[in-house]
């Protein structure tokens, strides 16, 4: 068991409008290898619910099976959480979504449980434009059962013991915008700068968010003759394209130079900003974007950054037209037709 | 030959073999709705194939005063509009019954019967000659022989004109054209034959509180009254129409009279797996949810149904069974997912499942279904069948009692929350050994994480066996605790009974025949039909006090007498099978012919 974090609160911890620290935020104390790259992710998200200011019993965290599944029971230990099954917290999460619509749902996933046992539920949950956010801690491996490749293991990539995969990966940020998610990005877990912005925009964005992080498995992926170790991450990261994320209340200070950057206005009335490091760059197009991320992985690059956001896109229950009030709370004499409804009903059964 | 004409009135059976896809399913409606309306009790089965068009498929209709509405398998009347089936209906026609067949071509002579009348009648032809259209004709043939059989049985043409006009009230033409072939065949029957036959009907009031409804239609609308807001599903046979109806029901009730926005979430999933799952997403958060799937969708949500079982999440399981197993017939009935559903999933898990056997239980266990889910904190199975889901049945008006509220179990308030220093998911327990549950939303002191791992009495992970044995022996005493909650089973007792009778779901209007059938021979049986599981006491007390128990069921392996075996205290050698598992519903005869048999074949190894 790892020692229990300490209880001295550091005099910056400065609260937000809800009167909660970073410290709040946080969850039990991690039980992976020290330097996993989940751990990095799991701080950028404690970070980033704390910046949204969002209330804990308000969030719904979800997760399948695997490493990366393990991590929310690691932060906002005061939300709710459920660890749920190999490759089926799409389907959970979509259900949980119907009943209650006024939730913040973040779902935490890996390459094997969103790639292969779970890649029928996730592409379902993107056709329906679920509003949800949906992390990818992706590292090409499979750590629990010890560094079997996954699906998403780039041909030659080695494994520990030397072996090359053969298999052609799946790429979640070009399979998600071909399906057409609303909201795709990758980042890297070793970039907080680049990641908590994202992770903000995804939260804040109203339909299926899905943000693809290269997060390296220390254990059983980092090392030479790897593509996702630290190492080669690093080497071959290429951000394409950079999010500043503006809350609501916020005003705009940064200076961006003429053309540079686009300001798209999210669901909650936040904005963020994005600012096009690669020339030509077209965020508004799904095409424009998939080829992008394909000329890079093409050169054996990792295109990082928010790649295409859709604001206008209905969601489940836009297209569902299910009522504003979470279905939860829809009182029963509201459901229930009653028995002068029924004796009507019957004269139909004559 | 001349056959000896007995005068049977509203007592007869008929079965009329057609070809799938040519519109005869609506004339064979009409028919059984004709003689419902004249208050006759009658019950309709529809024996079809897997298929959309071009394959044989057959409906029969039984007619009964007395109120025996299980299959027949004698028919007074065949109408064979199948010629590739022709050889095998004549076969099936009663000695001294009738045929009705399609004259426009000559009766093969090898297939006629010396002891079955024959009657012809040119439907083909007089349809061609009336209606230009090709699909038309085509259709039309299936209202000319239904205008035969207004003669022939002596159906009221006002019931009939009535139904037409009912069907066709927006559509003019096509209820012109209903109108027209119905006169000419009944017309040619008029003059051609002597109407009506020896079989016959005649009004009575025996249907007058009661209504035709078919068991999946009953159960979406028991979903609807019990607050289910939530509903995923994947196609399939013979599970659809559940969904279907759920969704019309919820289109005409649960729009939001000031929005105008939906108070239900219907989605149709990927797959099965995904059905669950959804299901399960949407009983965490608080939500009335359900499923409906067969068979081949029990076995993909084994996997989730395990893990509803061991967080205690409600889900309600509709199953409404077809013939197993792999693809098997799906279209075809069968009680075969007995063992699959109470035991589904890995591990040490067993269900709760409730036992409907017409459509008038599947509306009242629909709505029980979702308050032993939540109740329990468990997964409840509906175990219907084809034949209950999918054939119309003659049932008494469906009562709604307006003071229902949803038992939604222990779930703590944001108030009760508040007020607590500490919450833990799995305890304390109740009497039923079931702990309050938080939902997500409602307050930060009742945030938990819910797991399908290891976890012990206050809802951690855990690996420690003595902490796992905990909880485990815990869901093991609460499924104990719901053998009290679930429909109590029904005992039909009689004096001096030789011998019981256990069986369930849509066995029992064949069975509840057969017993009084073997009543007249001087063969006395109780007979019990149980309704839900785990089994409740008078289950084990109908068990000691018989000596001798016959179980009929709907399967090959004899699944709820392993059941019963495995899980009341009765001697594996007191229960004799009766089995019926091919695929179309059960008849009394099959229950009489084979309870005297074993009893004939005990005897004789007695002496």
């Amino acid at each position: 068991m790892p020692s229990p974090k300490p209880a001295i609160i550091h005099p910056h911890l400065r609260p937000n409008s809800l009167g909660l620290t970073i410290r709040d935020y946080e969850g039990s104390p991690s039980t992976l290898c020290a330097g996993c790259g989940h751990d990095s992710v799991t701080a950028a998200i404690v970070r980033a619910f704390y910046e949204l200011e969002t209330p804990p019993h308000m969030i719904a965290k979800l997760s399948g099976i695997g490493c990366s599944s393990k991590t929310p029971t690691y932060f906002v230990g005061t939300a709710h959480g459920f660890n749920s099954a190999h490759g089926r917290m799409p389907s959970i999460a979509t259900g949980a979504n119907a009943a209650n619509r006024s939730l913040t749902y973040l779902g935490i996933s890996g390459d094997g449980d969103s790639l292969s046992i779970g890649v029928g539920q996730l592409v379902h949950a993107i056709r329906r434009n679920l509003d949800m956010l949906y992390v990818i801690e992706n590292n090409g491996v499979y750590g629990l059962t010890k560094g079997q490749f996954s699906a998403s293991a780039d041909i030659g990539t080695k494994s520990k013991r030397g072996e090359a995969n053969q298999y052609s990966p799946i790429d979640p940020v070009s399979l998600a915008l071909e399906l057409g998610a609303s909201f795709v990005a990758r980042a890297f877990s070793g970039d907080k700068g680049q990641l908590v912005p994202i992770l903000k925009a995804g939260l804040s964005h109203k339909g299926f968010a899905l943000i693809d992080v290269i997060s390296p498995c220390v254990t059983f992926n980092d090392h030479e003759g790897s593509t996702k170790s630290y190492l080669n991450t690093r080497k071959k990261m290429l951000p394409v394209i950079a999010a500043d994320f503006v809350p609501l209340a916020a005003e705009i200070t940064t200076e961006y130079a003429p053309g540079s950057a686009v300001s798209v206005k999210l669901h909650d009335g936040s904005t963020v900003r994005l600012r096009k490091l690669a020339e030509d760059y077209d965020t508004g197009s799904r095409q424009a974007a998939a080829a992008e991320v394909e000329l890079h992985r093409g050169k054996g690059e990792v295109p990082t950054g928010l790649f295409f956001v859709d604001t206008k896109s209905r969601d489940m229950h836009d297209i569902s037209g299910t009522t504003e009030v979470p279905l939860s709370q829809v009182p029963y004499e509201k459901l229930c037709p009653g028995s002068a409804a029924l004796d009507e009903l019957q004269k139909s059964f004559r | 030959m001349h056959q000896r004409q007995v005068i049977r009135t509203n007592d007869f059976a008929l079965k009329l073999a057609n070809v799938n896809g040519t519109g005869s399913a609506s004339a064979n409606g009409l028919l059984m709705q004709a003689i419902f309306r004249m208050g006759i009790p009658v019950s309709g089965k529809n024996l079809f194939p897997s298929n959309i068009q071009g394959l044989p498929t057959w409906y029969e209709v039984r007619v009964s005063k007395a109120g025996n509405t299980a299959r027949a398998l004698d028919y007074d009347l065949v109408i064979a509009m199948n010629v590739e089936t022709y050889a095998r209906d004549v076969k099936e026609v009663r000695s001294g019954g009738t045929l009705l067949y399609d004259s426009s071509w000559p009766l093969e002579a090898a297939l006629e019967r010396p002891d079955v009348t024959f009657l012809g009648v040119p439907l083909a032809k007089m349809c061609n000659e009336i209606f230009n259209d090709s699909r038309e004709r085509i259709l039309m043939k299936n209202i000319a022989y239904l205008g035969t059989l207004v003669a022939l049985l002596d159906i009221d043409m006002g019931v009939i004109d009535e139904l037409l006009d009912e069907k066709f009230s927006k559509k003019k033409a096509l209820r012109d054209s209903n109108h027209k072939a119905l006169r000419a065949g009944y017309d040619f029957a008029t003059e051609h034959f002597d109407c009506p036959l020896p079989i016959r009907l005649e009004k009575m009031h025996a249907t007058d509180d009661r209504i035709l409804i078919d068991g999946n239609t009953a159960t979406a609308l028991g979903c609807v009254y019990a607050g289910a807001t939530v509903a995923a599903w994947y196609p399939i046979t013979p599970a659809t129409s559940v969904m279907d109806s759920f969704k019309e029901l919820c289109a005409e009730y649960r729009k939001d009279p000031e929005t105008g926005k939906n108070n239900y979430c219907i989605v149709q999933a990927e797959d099965e797996l995904a059905a669950i799952g959804m299901v399960i997403g949407a009983s965490w958060n608080g939500a009335r949810a359900f499923t409906s799937t067969a068979g081949p969708g029990i076995s993909l949500m084994s996997e989730l149904i395990g893990l509803a079982y061991y967080a205690e999440i409600p889900a309600v399981i509709v199953d409404v069974q077809r013939t197993g197993p792999s693809t098997g017939m799906p279209t075809r009935t069968q009680q075969g997912d007995i063992l699959a559903c109470a035991y589904a999933s890995h591990g040490d898990t067993k269900h709760i499942l409730l036992f409907p056997s017409n459509p008038g239980e599947c509306f009242t266990m629909a709505v029980n279904a979702f308050d032993l889910a939540e109740r329990f904190q468990t997964p409840v199975f509906l175990l219907s069948d084809l034949d209950i889901g999918m054939n119309d049945w003659v049932c008494p008006r469906l009562k709604w009692d307006d003071g229902y509220r949803p038992n939604r179990g222990r779930v703590l308030g944001a108030a009760e929350l508040e007020k607590m220093t500490k919450f833990f998911r799995y305890s304390p327990e109740n009497d039923e050994h079931v702990a309050a549950r938080t939902l997500p939303g409602v307050h930060s002191k009742g945030a938990f994480f819910t797991r399908g791992s290891g976890h012990n009495k206050l809802g951690h992970y855990t690996e420690v066996p003595d902490e796992y044995q905990e909880v485990m022996d815990r869901l093991a005493k609460k499924h104990k605790a719901a053998a009290a909650a679930v429909p109590a089973a029904i005992l039909h007792k009689q004096v001096d009974a030789a011998f019981g009778i256990i069986s369930l779901g849509g066995c029992d209007p064949a069975v509840r025949e057969a017993v009084a059938a073997l009543a007249e021979r001087g063969i006395i049986a109780d007979y019990l039909r149980v309704r839900g599981f785990p089994f409740g006491a008078e289950v084990e007390s109908f068990l000691a006090a018989h000596e001798r128990i016959f179980v009929v069921e709907q399967n090959r392996d004899a699944q709820l007498r392993t059941l019963l075996t495995m899980e009341t205290s009765v001697a594996k050698e007191k229960l004799q099978s009766l089995l019926v598992y091919g695929g179309f519903p059960l008849s009394a005869r099959h229950v009489i012919d084979g309870i005297t048999a074993q009893l004939e074949r005990a005897q004789r190894e007695r002496i």
